[in-house]
C-alpha cells in the first residue's frame, strides 16, 4: 500500500512538472500507458492469491481514479495556461480607432426643411415642389401683384435674357415659394373637378428662391417654405394655432413667445408678421421676425380656380435658413452657401 | 417714417408711456422700427447769457467770463472757445453738471476759479459741431433747463410701413390711428381758408386728367424767401430726418410731414401763362432739381406752363422753375396724383423722392383745398406777403372711387375664427370713423378718401382683427378630418438619397443656381447658357445647367482651406431652355443629385493603405444609390471629364447622367491638386425602387468553378458578362467577377479576368457533368466572341 501512496504522489509530481501539453501526454503513458505502472500492477493481480486479489484490486483501482483525476486536473490546468497565453498574445489596443470612412453630412438647411416636413406632415400636410424659373403671373399677377403694384418693389428680382439679348418679362427667377400655392390649388381642384365638395388642400412648398440683395444678413439665394390649407372652415385662428404650434415644436421649447403682429401682403388679407422670442439664449428677450402669413385673399383663391364664398385658406411663408441660424446659433447667412467643409461637417 | 414723439402727442396724447406707444403701433400693423433717444443723455445744463469777457491773465487761449445763469446766478467761468463774445446767450453746464462723458466740477484753470462751462453742439451731444459755442437765440430765457428749451427731452419713432399704409406717411394719419386705436381725442392742426388779399391767378388746364384729376394752384407775392425757419418748425422736420433748406422749402416739407399732401413751390417770375398737367412731347427734356436731366416717357405727366416743361408730375420739380433766395412771387401747387400713374416712374429714373413714394401708394384726394390753406398760412406767418385765391382744377370722373363695402359680420366671425358679437364688430368699425350703415347681419361701409386699402369685405375683416388686437384672437390646435398619408413603399423620397450619400462619407453643399459663364462652358459644353439681365455679380451671371461646375467651384474652395480630402454633393435644380413646358416657364428645371470625391479615398488612418478615390470608388457609391436596380455605362466622350475615364449612366436603355474623372486639362485652370472624380444624374429617375422580388432558395448544394481568361485589353467586361449571361444554362446563379489582372505573366495588351460561376438547381444536386457543361459553354462564348484564352 505504502508503494501505491508513492506512486501516487509521484505521479502527482510528474504530472506538474510537465509544462506543456504533449509532455503530460508522454508523462502519461509512464503510470496509465500500455506499459505504465498502474497498468503493470493490475496485469500483476492475477498473481496474487484469490483472497489478496480483491482488496489489493480495489486499492489499485483507487489509485488508478487518483492519478486520472491528478492527469484531467493538470490537462485543465495547462490547457487554461495555453488559452491565457493565446488571449493575451492576441490582445488588442482597443482604443486605436476603428477603420473605414467616416460619414458625411446633410446641408444644416436641409436637416431643417426635412424637419418642418416631418412635422407638418404629421399633421396632414403634403409636400409639393415649383419651378424655379417662374411665370410673372405665378409669382406677382396670380398672387394679386400686379405690374406696378408697389408690393412689387418689396422683392427685387432677377430677370432673364432672351437669346437676344433682350429682358424677359413675362419669365423671371421666383421671389418666393408663394407661386406653388398657385400651382397647387390648380392641381387640387382640377383633381377633384367632378366632386360638389373638394377636399381640404394642406400643403407645403419648400425651396430655393431668389431676390436681388446680398449682405451678412441677405443671400441673392436662399430658401423659403410656403404652407398652404384650403378648406370650407379654416380660420385666421387656425393659422395662429398650426404656426405657434409648429414654431414651439420646432425649436423644442414650450416657453418659446410667438407673436403674431398685423402686416402686409398682397396676396394674404388679413395678414400678419409672426415674431418669435426666446426666453434664454443670446437671443433672449428679443423679438425676431420669422414669417409672414395671413387668410388667402378672395384674388389668389380665385386665381386658384378656389370660390371664396365657399372656401377660406390660410397661407405662411418662412425661411428656414433664418430658423437654422436660431436652432444653431450660426451669424453668418453665407456660411450656408460656401460650400467650406470646416462649417458643414459640423452638422453630423 | 421717422418723426419725434413729441409731435405725435401734440396731436394726440393717450396716457401711454413711449414703450407703450411704439407696442400699440407695432401690435396696429404700424412697425415700430427703432425708438431712440432725440440727444444724449446730460443734466443740469441751463441757457446762459456771457456778460463780460475778460483776457486770462495766465494764458493765452483763456477767456474769463461773467455769465448770468438767472436764478443760478453770475458766475465766473474760464472758456477757450474761439467765438466766445459779451452778450452772447450760450448753454452753460452749472458745477455738478453731466455731459456724455464728463461731469462739471469747481476747477482752477491756470490759477483763476471756473464755476461751470459754456458748451459746444458736440460737448452736449446735439452734432459734432466743435467750431465754438453752441449760439441760442438772443431771446432764449436765461436760466431755463436747456433740454426744456430745446425740447430734448424727446424720441425719434420710426415706423416700417407697409405699402398699404400710406395714410400713416403723415403726423396727422398716425395720430387718427392712435385715436382710433386708443380712444384718446384727436387735435388738428387748424386749416382755416386764407383770404386773398390780390387777384392774381394762373388758370390750370387738366390735359391729362387720368394722371392728374385734381390740382390746386396759387399765387403769392411779396414773400421774404431769406426768413429764417422758426426753430420749432426746423425741429420737427429735423427730427423727421428732412434737412432744412429755407423757410419755404421748409413750409412745404412741414405740411407733407404733418398732413401727408406733397407740395411744390415754384418761382412764379419764371412761368409764363397757364399750368398744364400733360403728357410729354416726343423727345422733350427736363433738367430736374437733382440735376439730372430726363427724357420723361410717354406715360410720365409733366407740369408745364406754356412755355415749357416744369416739373414731373408728382415726382421732382425743375431746376429752372424752383424758388431760391432772391424769390418774391411764388406758385403753390397742391395737386392729386393718380397712385398707378406716378408707381414704379421714379424707380425707372433711378431715384425716389418723398412726393413719389407718397402718390404711388396713395395721397388723400380730398386733402388739397385744405393742404394749400394750411401751407398759405404757414408762409404768411413766416416769410409775410400777399395771396391770391386758390384755383382748382378737378376731374372728378377721375377722382379715385369709394365705394361703399358690403361686411357681413357673421363671415367676418367665421374667417377670423372667433365669436365676436355684432355690437362688438360695429363698434370697432365706428371707432374707425369710416361712415357706415348697419343692415341685419351687415354693414355697409364707405371708406374715406386717406385710404386706399379698403375695396373688399377682407379688407375690413382685417381691420376689425386688427382692432381688437391679432394677441386677443386665440390660437388652438385647428381640428380636421382625420386621415392617413401614405408614402408609396416603391418610391424614395429625395431625402433618402441624401442620406445614403451622406452615409457614404459625402457631404452636402448647396451651391448657387447662378454661375460663371466659364463653366457653364468647361463643364457643361454650354456656350449659350441662359442669362440673368442683373446678376448681382458676373461671376453669378448664368443658369446652371450641370452641377458639375458648382461642385467643382466648392472642391476649389476647400482645397484653397488646406481640405486634403473631399467628398461633397448637391441636390438641386438645372435649366434648360425648352419652349414647350406645360408650366409655361419655358424651361425644363431638372431636379438632379451629383456628387464629387477627390483625395484619398479613406481618410489618412493606421489601418488602411492611404490612396486617392478613384473612378471605381465613386461608381460604387452611384450603383449603392440605385441599389437594387442595376445602371449600365457606355464610354463617352465629355467636355468636363477625362475621355477615357467617362460614362454616361443608363437605366433600362435611359440616360441618366455622366460620371467621370475631371478632365487633366482643368487641372490647371482650376488649380486642382487630385484627380476628381464626379457623376451627375436625373433625381426623378433615382426615386422610383421597386418592391423586392422574393425567390425561394433551393436546397440543394452549389457547385462553384472559378475561370480565369485572357482577353484583349480594350474588352469591356459589361459585354462579355451581358453574354456569358445570355449563353449560360438556367441553373447558372451567378457570375462573379472576382480578379482582374495585368503584368507578369500576361501579355502585354492584354487582361486577365477571373469568374467565379456559381450552380444550383432548385430541383436537384447538380453533377459534375452539369457544371462541366455550362463552363463550357461560357467558354465558348468568350473565345469566340470576344477573342478570350484561358488561362493557364
Amino acid at each position: 500500500m505504502h508503494d501505491l501512496e508513492k506512486l501516487i504522489t509521484q505521479a502527482t509530481a510528474d504530472f506538474a512538472a510537465a509544462t506543456e501539453l504533449a509532455r503530460l501526454e508522454e508523462v502519461k503513458a509512464a503510470y496509465l500507458g500500455k506499459d505504465g505502472s498502474l497498468t503493470a500492477l493490475l496485469k500483476g493481480l492475477g498473481k496474487l492469491p484469490a483472497e489478496e486479489r480483491k482488496t489489493a484490486g480495489a486499492a489499485i483501482n483507487v489509485a488508478k481514479t487518483r492519478v486520472e483525476t491528478a492527469l484531467a486536473e493538470r490537462r485543465e490546468a495547462l490547457r487554461a495556461a495555453q488559452l491565457e497565453a493565446q488571449l493575451a498574445a492576441e490582445a488588442l489596443d482597443v482604443t486605436l480607432p476603428g477603420r473605414g470612412q467616416g460619414r458625411g453630412t446633410l446641408h444644416p438647411v436641409t436637416r431643417t426643411l426635412d424637419r418642418i416636413e416631418q412635422l407638418f406632415r404629421s399633421i396632414g400636410f403634403a409636400v409639393a415642389d415649383g419651378p424655379e424659373i417662374e411665370t410673372d403671373w405665378h409669382n406677382f399677377t396670380a398672387l394679386n401683384t400686379p405690374e406696378k403694384h408697389p408690393a412689387r418693389s418689396m422683392h427685387d428680382t432677377f430677370y432673364l435674357l432672351d437669346a437676344a439679348g433682350q429682358v424677359r418679362e413675362d419669365i423671371l427667377l421666383r421671389t418666393h415659394t408663394s407661386p406653388v400655392q398657385i400651382r397647387s390649388m390648380l392641381a387640387h381642384v382640377e383633381q377633384h373637378k367632378h366632386l360638389d365638395v373638394m377636399p381640404e388642400l394642406r400643403v407645403i412648398c419648400p425651396g430655393r428662391v431668389y431676390r436681388v440683395d446680398s449682405d451678412a444678413t441677405h443671400s441673392p439665394m436662399f430658401h423659403q417654405v410656403e404652407g398652404l390649407w384650403v378648406g370650407a372652415n379654416v380660420s385666421f385662428a387656425d393659422l395662429k394655432g398650426v404656426v405657434a404650434d409648429f414654431l414651439r415644436r420646432f425649436f423644442e421649447s414650450d416657453d418659446l413667445k410667438v407673436r403674431f403682429r398685423p402686416s402686409f401682403f398682397p396676396f394674404t388679407e388679413p395678414s400678419a408678421e409672426i415674431d418669435v422670442a426666446f426666453m434664454s439664449g443670446p437671443m433672449e428677450g428679443r423679438w425676431l421676425e420669422i414669417a409672414g402669413c395671413g387668410m388667402v385673399h378672395p384674388n389668389v383663391l380665385r386665381f386658384g380656380g378656389v370660390d371664396p364664398e365657399k372656401y377660406t385658406g390660410f397661407a405662411f411663408g418662412m425661411g428656414p435658413d433664418r430658423l437654422t441660424m436660431l436652432r444653431y446659433g450660426i451669424n453668418d447667412l453665407r456660411l450656408f452657401y460656401d460650400g467650406d467643409l470646416r462649417f458643414l461637417s459640423q452638422f453630423q | 417714417m421717422q418723426f419725434p414723439e413729441s409731435w405725435l402727442r401734440a396731436l394726440v396724447n393717450p396716457p401711454l408711456s413711449t414703450d407703450e406707444l411704439c407696442h400699440l403701433l407695432t401690435m396696429a400693423g404700424l412697425e415700430v422700427e427703432e425708438n431712440r433717444p432725440a440727444s444724449a443723455d446730460f443734466s443740469s445744463v441751463v441757457v446762459a447769457r456771457v456778460l463780460s469777457v475778460e483776457k486770462h491773465p495766465d494764458a493765452d487761449k483763456l477767456k474769463l467770463c461773467k455769465v448770468d445763469t438767472g436764478e443760478h446766478g453770475v458766475l465766473q467761468i474760464v472758456c477757450g472757445a474761439p467765438n466766445v463774445a459779451a452778450d452772447m446767450v450760450v448753454p452753460c453746464a452749472l458745477v455738478g453738471a453731466k455731459l456724455p462723458g464728463i461731469e462739471i466740477k469747481k476747477a482752477k484753470v491756470r490759477g483763476i476759479e471756473s464755476f461751470g462751462m459754456l458748451c459746444s453742439a458736440r460737448e452736449l451731444g446735439l452734432s459734432d459741431d466743435h467750431g465754438g459755442l453752441l449760439p441760442l437765440p438772443v431771446d432764449a430765457p436765461i436760466g431755463q433747463n436747456i433740454r426744456a428749451y430745446l425740447g430734448l427731452d424727446d424720441n425719434l419713432i420710426t415706423l416700417k410701413l407697409t405699402p398699404n399704409r400710406a395714410d400713416c406717411l403723415s403726423l396727422v394719419g398716425i395720430a387718427r390711428e392712435v385715436a382710433a386705436l386708443t380712444g384718446a381725442p384727436l387735435t388738428l392742426p387748424q386749416a382755416t381758408p386764407v383770404a386773398a388779399s390780390i387777384q392774381d391767378t394762373r388758370a390750370i388746364v387738366l390735359d391729362a386728367p387720368a394722371v392728374c384729376p385734381r390740382y390746386c394752384g396759387r399765387i403769392v407775392r411779396g414773400v421774404n424767401a431769406k426768413a429764417p425757419t422758426p426753430e420749432w418748425m426746423k425741429r420737427r422736420i429735423e427730427r423727421c430726418g428732412v434737412r432744412s433748406i429755407s423757410a419755404l422749402v421748409d413750409v412745404t416739407n412741414y405740411v407733407m410731414l404733418e398732413l401727408g399732401q406733397p407740395l411744390h413751390a415754384f418761382d412764379d417770375a419764371e412761368l409764363q401763362g397757364a399750368i398744364h398737367v400733360r403728357l410729354p412731347r416726343p423727345g422733350e427734356q427736363l433738367l430736374l432739381l437733382n440735376e439730372q436731366t430726363v427724357t420723361p416717357t410717354a406715360d410720365t405727366a409733366l407740369i408745364a406752363d406754356e412755355a415749357r416743361a416744369l416739373a414731373l408730375a408728382g415726382i421732382m420739380g425743375g431746376e429752372h422753375s424752383g424758388i431760391n433766395d432772391a424769390t418774391t412771387d411764388l406758385f403753390l401747387e397742391c395737386a392729386f396724383f393718380a397712385p398707378e400713374a406716378i408707381a414704379g416712374k421714379a424707380r425707372a429714373l433711378g431715384f425716389s423722392s418723398d412726393a413719389s413714394y407718397r402718390y404711388e401708394r396713395g395721397v388723400d384726394f380730398e386733402l388739397q383745398r385744405s393742404a394749400i390753406e394750411r401751407a398759405t398760412q404757414l408762409i404768411l406767418d413766416i416769410c409775410g406777403g400777399q395771396p391770391g385765391p386758390v384755383v382748382e382744377a378737378a376731374e372728378p370722373a377721375h377722382l379715385p372711387l369709394r365705394a361703399p363695402v358690403r361686411l357681413r359680420m357673421s363671415r367676418a366671425a367665421k374667417v377670423i375664427g372667433i365669436g365676436l358679437a355684432h355690437d362688438q364688430i360695429e363698434k370697432l368699425v365706428a371707432g374707425l370713423g369710416f361712415p357706415y350703415e348697419r343692415k341685419a347681419d351687415e354693414l355697409v361701409v364707405t371708406p374715406p378718401s386717406h385710404r386706399f386699402d379698403i375695396a373688399i369685405e377682407e379688407d375690413l375683416i382685417e381691420e376689425i382683427a386688427r382692432l381688437h388686437g391679432y394677441d386677443n384672437i386665440p390660437a388652438p390646435p385647428p381640428t380636421a378630418r382625420v386621415e392617413m398619408m401614405p408614402l408609396p413603399e416603391a418610391r424614395r423620397t429625395p431625402m433618402q438619397a441624401r442620406r445614403l450619400l451622406a452615409e457614404r462619407g459625402y457631404h452636402e453643399v448647396v451651391n448657387y443656381s447662378f454661375v460663371e459663364a466659364a463653366w457653364e462652358a468647361d463643364f457643361a459644353a454650354n456656350a449659350a447658357p441662359i442669362r440673368l439681365a442683373n446678376p448681382i455679380a458676373s461671376q453669378m451671371g448664368v443658369m446652371r445647367s450641370s452641377l458639375i461646375g458648382g461642385l467643382v467651384g466648392a472642391l476649389v474652395g476647400n482645397l484653397k482651406r488646406q481640405a486634403e480630402r473631399v467628398r461633397l454633393f448637391e441636390l438641386g435644380r438645372c435649366f434648360l431652355p425648352e419652349a414647350a413646358m406645360a408650366d409655361g416657364t419655358g424651361h425644363r428645371q431638372p431636379l438632379r443629385i451629383a456628387a464629387l470625391a477627390a483625395g484619398p479615398a479613406l481618410s489618412e488612418q493606421w489601418g488602411a493603405p492611404t490612396r486617392n478615390a478613384d473612378f471605381y470608388d465613386v461608381k460604387g457609391d452611384l450603383e449603392a444609390l440605385f441599389a437594387p436596380r442595376n445602371l449600365r455605362f457606355e464610354r463617352v466622350n465629355h467636355p468636363a471629364l477625362h475621355p477615357g475615364r467617362a460614362a454616361t449612366v443608363l437605366l433600362d436603355g435611359v440616360t441618366l447622367g455622366v460620371i467621370g474623372e475631371i478632365h487633366p486639362r482643368w487641372h490647371q485652370k482650376y488649380e486642382l491638386t487630385a484627380p476628381a472624380v464626379v457623376f451627375e444624374v436625373d433625381l426623378a429617375a433615382l426615386l422610383a425602387a421597386p418592391l423586392p422580388a422574393y425567390r425561394e432558395a433551393s436546397r440543394f448544394p452549389a457547385v462553384t468553378r472559378d475561370i480565369a481568361l485572357v482577353l484583349p485589353q480594350q474588352c469591356a467586361v459589361q459585354e462579355l458578362q451581358d453574354a456569358l449571361r445570355a449563353a449560360a444554362p438556367a441553373y447558372v446563379r451567378e457570375i462573379r467577377l472576382f480578379d482582374v489582372y495585368q503584368g507578369k505573366g500576361i501579355a502585354p495588351e492584354s487582361k486577365s479576368l477571373a469568374f467565379r460561376v456559381v450552380m444550383q438547381d432548385t430541383q436537384k444536386t447538380l453533377a459534375d457533368d452539369d457544371a462541366d457543361t455550362a463552363v463550357a459553354q461560357l467558354l465558348q462564348v468568350a473565345t469566340e466572341r470576344f477573342g478570350a484564352v484561358l488561362r493557364g
